[in-house]
């Protein structure tokens, strides 16, 4: 390939699958094999596997690391006990977000980062500016293959690769060695199915795919993993988040700790608190059937004033119905409120819902 | 592939079954497979006056809206209801069940100029 894009190390795989490749956020990826509905459809009912190779891993080590890492992401990692994780945001001094992330305490001073393929360079020029001297920071994504395997039978095929092997609770990380290989197994996932992600030295990622396949999981691309993701109303960063966004106007102040002490961005988030938001993310469902909303639809008041535009949107395939989410003044979040979404001049009306918009059967663990 | 040999097809993908003065449109089993799951299609409006070329009605996937475009100049008579209704027959009856609209053509001999399925064939191999 003479692009300028970013290669996974599974794209052989992927292409003796049969995916269809495009680009996406500077990498080349699978976007689906057979059908989205299907491959959606695997990881509701059964269970569906996705290259997550692209996103980035990031270790930071030191004795430092604890209370760094409090000043530097908004939820608070003094809580992690090592084998734990948690949702957390890397923001700017206006409580824009960076980055959203899973952290994870591996040990009592080190820490394991997942954060998303677009912005490693960002996230890693953002953390070793205001690193201390004691503590170490290396950037891993390179090293690492990943897989996403999502879906109520995900454990069962954990199960029947490592006999033996506990997967860890729900947010949980576990580091063990496998045949002689060093693997990384974190339970937790965008599609809000029982899950894991999964990490090998990136040689070892092609062998992996093919042998999670080979015990069940359906390949499934990067059109599924939006729909699922979506569905949950899981935020994407660079569409749902930015850096002139904070987690507090998107709706996500549950993973910030406003109480833990200083940390980049608080007193923009504490402000907004105080002085109340002016705008808000909001869930948004079509009242009947439509054409599928897409981003930057132009959402509308019901008397035709144009109140913002969709940051997300999907024919929602296990609902068969519109949904999306958009960032709307407060006089417009509350719910119920219905406002319509201009579809290339046609109108659908729809109504802010909770999110989110559906609800997977119960987790194990 | 299946490319009926009693069609004609044009390069964005759609093929024109003419009977009279009215042709049939719909999108080519190529280009089902290339958009996949179909989960709406938008129809034009029936007594719109389309010139070939003029983006005349749309289907959508889960990841696309994608043009159909008119193969032919002349008046939409009918959108077919049955597609609205159950977009997927777009993909699993696209010369049939899956066909999209109807339209009067303004000079029945142009559609002779369109690509025949041979032509369709190479085109897309």
């Amino acid at each position: 390939m003479s692009d300028n894009l970013l290669h996974t190390p599974l794209e052989s795989v992927h292409v003796e699958l049969g995916a269809k490749m495009v680009p996406f956020g500077g990498w080349y990826m699978p976007v689906q094999y057979t059908s989205i509905l299907d491959e959606h459809a695997a990881v509701r009912q059964q269970v569906g596997i996705f290259d997550i190779s692209h996103m980035g891993q990031i270790v930071i080590n030191g004795a430092g690391a604890e209370a760094w890492l409090n000043r530097m992401l908004a939820n608070n990692v003094a809580k992690l006990q090592p084998g734990q994780g948690q949702y957390s945001f890397l923001l700017n001094e206006r409580g824009g977000v960076i980055d959203d992330l899973i952290i994870y305490r591996e040990a009592a001073d080190r820490f394991f980062a997942v954060v998303n393929a677009s912005r490693i360079e960002q996230d890693f020029f953002w953390l070793a500016q205001h690193q201390p001297e004691d503590v170490a920071l290396a950037n891993e994504s390179d090293l690492w293959a990943g897989l996403a395997v999502q879906g109520p039978l995900a454990a069962a095929v954990f199960a029947r690769l490592f006999t033996g092997v506990a997967l860890p609770p729900r947010n949980g990380i576990l580091r063990f060695t496998h045949e002689g290989q060093e693997l990384v197994v974190c339970r937790t996932g965008y599609t809000g199915e029982d899950g894991y992600e999964f990490f090998s030295a990136a040689s070892h990622g092609p062998a992996w795919l093919k042998a999670f396949v080979a015990a069940g999981a359906k390949p499934c691309g990067l059109g599924a993993r939006d729909s699922l993701r979506l569905e949950m109303g899981y935020p994407l960063n660079g569409s749902d988040l930015s850096e002139d966004l904070t987690p507090i106007e998107a709706g996500l102040g549950f993973f910030v700790d406003l109480e833990k002490g200083d940390f980049i961005g608080r007193d923009v988030l504490i402000a907004q608190k105080e002085n109340g938001l002016t705008r808000k993310l909001v869930g948004l469902q079509y009242l009947e059937k439509g054409a599928p909303p897409r981003s930057h639809y132009a959402v509308e008041s019901t008397d035709g004033q144009v109140i913002g535009e969709l940051c997300s949107g999907v024919l929602s395939p296990s609902l068969m119905t519109g949904i999306g989410m958009a960032y709307l003044p407060m006089e417009f979040t509350k719910l119920g409120t219905v406002v319509n979404i201009d579809v290339r001049g046609r109108k659908f009306s729809a109504k802010v819902v909770k999110k989110p918009f559906y609800k997977p059967a119960p987790k194990q663990a | 592939m299946n490319i009926p040999s009693d069609l004609r097809y044009n390069n964005s993908h759609e093929w024109v079954r003419l009977e009279g003065d009215v042709a049939t449109v719909g999108i080519t089993d190529h280009a089902q497979a290339e958009l996949t799951d179909v989960v709406f299609v938008e129809l034009p409006a029936v007594g719109r006056q389309v010139d070939m070329g003029d983006p005349t009605a749309v289907v959508e996937s889960v990841k696309a809206a994608s043009d159909i475009y008119a193969p032919i100049s002349g008046e939409i008579i009918e959108g077919n209801p049955e597609v609205e209704a159950d977009p997927a027959l777009v993909n699993t009856d696209p010369y049939g069940k899956g066909w999209i609209f109807k339209m009067r053509v303004k000079d029945a001999a142009a559609v002779e100029k369109l690509m025949d399925a041979a032509a369709y064939q190479a085109m897309i191999s």
